[in-house]
């Protein structure tokens, strides 16, 4: 019985700055990147006003629910982060379910996810030093009384660390879940057709009867429905701590 | 050497073990969460949608802690045990 968990694998290294390692997760992320961009253009080329084609309807319609996700949230002032919740969404989405072709899902990997915490915890200090101030914004750590100051600054801190986590600690799991569960399907099965006498026991044993189906059914709530779910919890923090961070 | 080596990694084995009890307090929270929101739907059968995401986003929320269990249970696996035992 052999359980295969690893990170993700470093392909090569380009040999500037002390050696930039090229993982699995970083291929995998541009290739994610590439097929939006792609999807994108696809959508979105030769728009018309009338008599509009399928393809220009689903574009339309993903615009308007990523519009309206937002609106429901921030608010009418907050419109123009529309196109960046829906990036992250858009790339968390489909880097998590690349894990279905057999990939590296670039979510299972600290790097990304802390990456984009990083992005969003700098747009929530930009959007709180640009309400405040920097006097107003450092006044705001001694909230209630300036005791209470280094346990703000661990909240302020620990707002990416948290988002970070969460993402990765999820995805990973289900990785985790679905090689044991693999790996103690095979075993069950030799243990079961090995209970046949002689050589075809050995020789049915050696298919793996029970990993056919098995495992889908495990994937469609690890995968597709964590997938979603941790794409719309990040963006719904995102999107409360943003629009939290102008008050 | 030997037995250090063996001291090492049952630490790094029972660590495991014992960071996913963490995995207790999301379990009993999000039963909780689930109650009451099967309390609400059953009051006010209209409201099933916006109950059903704000208990989804509140469960996830507090899925976090039981994350920070696993994370630690993964490092004191894959992590740790190279870690500790390269400095002996």
């Amino acid at each position: 019985m052999n359980v295969d968990i690893k990170g993700a694998p470093i392909y090569f290294e380009i040999p500037i700055l002390g050696g930039i390692p090229i993982s699995a997760s970083l291929l995998v992320t541009w290739g994610v990147m590439l097929v939006l961009t792609g999807l994108s253009i696809w959508l979105t080329h030769d728009l018309k006003v009338k008599n509009i084609s399928k393809r220009q309807a689903a574009a339309e319609f993903i615009v308007k629910t990523a519009e309206n996700f937002v609106h429901t949230n921030m608010g009418e002032a907050w419109m123009h982060y529309t196109p960046f919740i829906a990036a992250i969404f858009g790339l968390s989405i489909l880097g998590s379910l690349s894990s279905l072709l057999g990939l590296f899902s670039p979510t299972a990997d600290i790097s990304t996810t802390m990456a984009w915490a990083l992005v969003v915890f700098v747009i929530i200090t930009a959007t709180k030093l640009r309400t405040n101030g920097l006097g107003g914004y450092l006044k705001g750590f001694c909230d209630p009384i300036f005791v209470m100051a280094p346990f703000n600054v661990l909240g302020e801190v620990f707002t990416p660390i948290s988002m970070a986590f969460r993402h990765f600690g999820n995805i990973v799991s289900g990785m985790v879940i679905s090689a044991l569960i693999y790996a103690a399907l095979t075993v069950a099965n030799q243990a079961l057709f090995g209970l046949l006498p002689g050589v075809i026991g050995d020789w049915l044993g050696a298919i793996p009867f029970l990993t056919v189906g098995i495992p889908a059914i495990v994937s469609l709530y690890f995968d597709w429905f964590g997938s979603f779910m941790q794409a719309f919890i990040f963006c719904m923090l995102t999107m409360m701590f943003i629009a939290s961070a102008a008050e | 050497m030997e037995m250090a080596r063996a001291i090492v990694l049952m630490g790094c084995a029972i660590g495991a073990g014992l960071a996913l009890i963490a995995g207790i307090g999301p379990g009993i929270g999000e039963g909780y969460a689930a109650g009451k929101a099967v309390e609400a739907v059953s009051r006010q059968p209209e409201s099933k949608g916006d109950v059903t995401s704000t208990l989804l986003l509140g469960v996830a929320l507090s899925e976090t802690t039981g994350i920070y269990g696993f994370v630690t249970g993964l490092l004191l696996i894959f992590v740790a045990p190279g870690m500790f035992l390269g400095m002996l």
